[in-house]
C-alpha cells in the first residue's frame, strides 16, 4: 500500500533572504512572505476557530506579531513553523474566549484510545469523493472535523493539511513527537469513523443520503 | 501481530516512518486481515480527501482585503518605529 508525501516545500534560503530583509526593514519582503503563506495561515485558523470572522483576526493579528517579532526569530527552526506557531496561538485564544465555558487546551486529554478503536469496518466506494458534488463535499468535510476535539484537528490540519513534519508540528505545537502522534492517530481514526456513513459502499437498494 | 499492534504503528505506516522490520510485520498482518486492511485503506483515503480538498480556501477577495490591512499595519509599525529611535 503506498504511504502518504507531504505537500509543503518551500525553498528555506529564498525564505530566509526575505526574513532578513524584512528584519532591517523591508516592509516588501515582509510582503512576499504574506502572499507566500496567508492561504495557510487562514486555513489553519479557520479550522481551529470554526468561525470565518476570528480567522480573518486571526490571519491580521498572527501576521503582525510575527512583524513585530522578527527579531526573535533565530532561523533555528523554519520561518513557516515559527508563523504556524503564533497563528494557533492567536487562534486557540478566540476560541477560549468564544468558548470561555470549556477551557481549550492542547494538551487536553479528551477520549481515552479506546474512543478511537474502529466501531465500524465498512469498505469505501473506489471514489468516494466523487459521490458527493463539490458543495456538498465541503460540507460534509467541514461539520465531520468540526466535531474532533480543538487539540486533535489542530494536529490533523497541520500534519495531514499543511503538510508540516511530524517533528514541526511538535515544535508547532509545543507539544512532543509521541503526544503530536498519539492525536495524529486518533484524529484520523475519528475522521475516518465520521467518514464512514457518507463514504461507504452502499448495499443494494441503499440511497444516497 | 494482533490488530491492536497494527493500529498502534498505522500513522508510521502511512507516513512511511518505519523500520524495514516492522514494515514487514505490518505488511504481512495486513495480507491476511481484511478488516485491518479496510481500516489502513479508508484511513489513508481521509487524509488524501482532507489534503486535496478545497475546505476552507481563502477567497480573493478576502486575501486581497487583508493583505492590504496587514500591509498597512506593518508599515505604520515601521514609521512608528522610526520615529522612536
Amino acid at each position: 500500500m503506498e504511504t502518504i508525501q507531504t505537500k509543503v516545500n518551500e525553498p528555506v534560503s529564498d525564505e530566509l533572504r526575505l526574513v532578513q530583509a524584512a528584519k532591517k526593514g523591508d516592509v516588501g519582503a515582509f510582503g512576499e512572505l504574506v502572499k507566500r503563506y496567508d492561504r495557510n495561515v487562514f486555513r489553519i485558523a479557520l479550522h481551529i476557530t470554526q468561525n470565518r470572522e476570528d480567522a480573518e483576526d486571526v490571519v491580521q493579528d498572527a501576521f503582525l506579531k510575527a512583524y513585530e517579532n522578527l527579531e526573535q526569530f533565530q532561523g533555528q527552526s523554519k520561518f513557516y513553523t515559527w508563523l504556524v506557531r503564533i497563528a494557533v496561538n492567536e487562534a486557540l485564544m478566540k476560541l477560549r474566549r468564544r468558548r470561555p465555558e470549556r477551557m481549550v487546551s492542547l494538551d487536553q486529554e479528551v477520549q481515552t484510545e479506546e474512543d478511537s478503536m474502529p466501531r465500524e469496518v465498512a469498505d469505501w466506494s473506489p471514489n468516494p469523493e466523487q459521490l458527493y458534488n463539490q458543495a456538498e463535499l465541503r460540507d460534509i468535510l467541514g461539520k465531520t472535523i468540526q466535531g474532533l476535539p480543538p487539540s486533535f484537528r489542530t494536529v490533523f490540519v497541520l500534519r495531514d493539511v499543511e503538510g508540516l513534519s511530524t517533528e514541526e508540528t511538535a515544535q508547532a505545537l509545543e507539544l512532543s513527537v509521541p503526544a503530536v502522534k498519539s492525536r495524529l492517530l486518533r484524529a484520523r481514526l475519528q475522521l475516518r469513523e465520521r467518514l464512514n456513513r457518507y463514504f461507504k459502499k452502499r448495499q443494494a437498494g441503499d440511497g444516497k443520503q | 501481530m494482533t490488530c491492536s499492534e497494527f493500529l498502534k504503528e498505522l500513522t508510521d505506516y502511512l507516513d512511511d516512518t518505519l523500520d524495514t522490520r516492522t514494515r514487514a510485520e505490518l505488511e504481512e498482518h495486513l495480507a491476511w486481515c481484511h478488516n485491518c486492511y479496510v481500516i489502513c485503506d479508508t484511513t489513508k483515503k481521509t487524509i488524501e480527501i482532507y489534503r486535496d480538498s478545497t475546505l476552507y480556501e481563502l477567497p480573493d477577495d478576502l486575501r486581497t482585503r487583508l493583505r492590504s490591512a496587514i500591509m498597512n499595519k506593518c508599515s505604520q509599525k515601521k514609521k512608528v518605529g522610526s520615529q522612536d529611535v
